[in-house]
């Protein structure tokens, strides 16, 4: 096997996400700008080419404690009732360094298909000895199909909220057993 | 399943407190409907008086919020919007924000009034306060109109029609509330 055959390919066997090094966050346009977040609470795994990941969405962080619990609401996340988001892969497909999963994406309870996108590294061996994969993906999605439905009128009538959010995942993926 | 229920108006011979003694006569086997008379002991809002303790009226009311398993509003409509005194009731019931006794409680709203309307604007501003509050806001939408004319003489709801709508709204709260206790 060539040496462009092998960084091509989709690594095999387990890795699990460092979550320190890790994180996954949104976007979504505000009114003039973007606002965006993250949830520091997840996990993400590559097994045998498949990517999962679960993230727990009281772990939603903005620079305001009275946004994250209308976020937690069931005018947004609803995380009393559904406490989790999560992402299943049905397939992932590597050009060089460029990298999509096809997969499944639940919000709210409600389970929608999406394609993620961005970049692969690796696996290469980091300062520890320890082999690393890095995957950074993002994809959008519209809000409203997920029941997530809340928006103010601006003064000129335009909503001031979007309903495309891009969601957004920088993993360090970290072989098991490596 | 203790539903809390609040009126509105102050009123003595309000269309709104009977129609929730009507919905009280109509709650299943099981279900105990508390309807609150203390809307007028409640000071204005006012943040400075929003401490630990708070006015004894305001933590009274907090309390009983917390401790219903689901809020049941009745409003008329005043000026196409909800009475201050219930907004009022609101903002209180709504410090500090991120904590507030509301937050993910299960609620449904009915309204009536003397017009035709059976203020039907005035519901949708306080479904849309309390879901800016962070409550879990049931699929109700019960409006009587002509509301004065759905009561006997002895202010007793002599509506089939609304009797049943009432016994609809109370089902859907309680279908929204029953997840909750299942998972207490």
């Amino acid at each position: 096997m060539s040496i462009a055959a092998e960084t091509a390919a989709v690594p095999t066997g387990t890795w699990q996400a460092d979550t320190v090094h890790s994180s996954v966050a949104f976007e979504v346009p505000y009114a003039v700008a973007t606002f965006g977040g993250s949830v520091t609470d997840f996990d993400a795994t590559l097994a045998d080419g498949r990517l999962t990941g679960v993230a727990r969405i009281a772990s939603i962080a903005v620079k305001d404690e009275n946004l994250e619990a209308h976020l937690l609401s069931p005018e947004f996340f609803d995380a009393e009732r559904h406490p989790e988001v999560r992402f299943t892969t049905d397939t992932i497909r590597r050009n060089g360094d460029d990298v999509e999963v096809d997969g499944q994406i639940t919000i709210k309870g409600i389970t929608q298909p999406a394609t993620l996108r961005g970049t692969i590294v690796g696996p290469s061996v980091d300062h520890f000895g320890k082999n690393r994969v890095g995957l950074s993906l993002e994809t959008t999605v519209d809000r409203t199909a997920f029941d997530i439905n809340w928006n103010m009128p601006l003064p000129n009538g335009d909503p001031a909220l979007a309903n495309e959010v891009t969601l957004k995942a920088d993993l360090t993926l970290v072989g098991q057993g490596s | 399943m203790h539903v809390l229920a609040i009126s509105g108006s102050l009123r003595r011979d309000s269309n709104n407190t009977r129609l929730l003694r009507a919905l009280r006569e109509e709650a299943p086997e099981g279900v105990e409907v508390t309807i609150w008379d203390g809307l007028k002991q409640l000071p204005h809002y006012d943040a400075d008086d929003d401490g630990v303790p708070g006015p004894p009226a305001v933590d009274a009311f907090r309390r009983l919020v917390r401790d219903a398993d689901a809020v049941v509003f009745a409003t008329p409509e005043y000026n196409s919007s909800i009475p201050g005194a219930l907004k009022n009731a609101l903002d209180w019931g709504s410090r500090p924000l991120a904590t507030n006794a509301f937050r993910n409680k299960p609620v449904a709203v009915i309204a009536s009034s003397a017009g035709a309307f059976g203020a039907v604007w005035a519901a949708a501003e306080l479904r849309k306060v309390l879901g800016a509050m962070g409550a879990r806001v049931a699929g109700v939408e019960l409006a009587v109109g002509h509301a004065g004319e759905r009561f006997d003489a002895d202010g007793r709801l002599a509506d089939d029609d609304v009797r049943q709508g009432l016994r609809d709204a109370l089902e859907s709260l309680i279908a929204e509330t029953t997840p909750n206790l299942q998972a207490a």
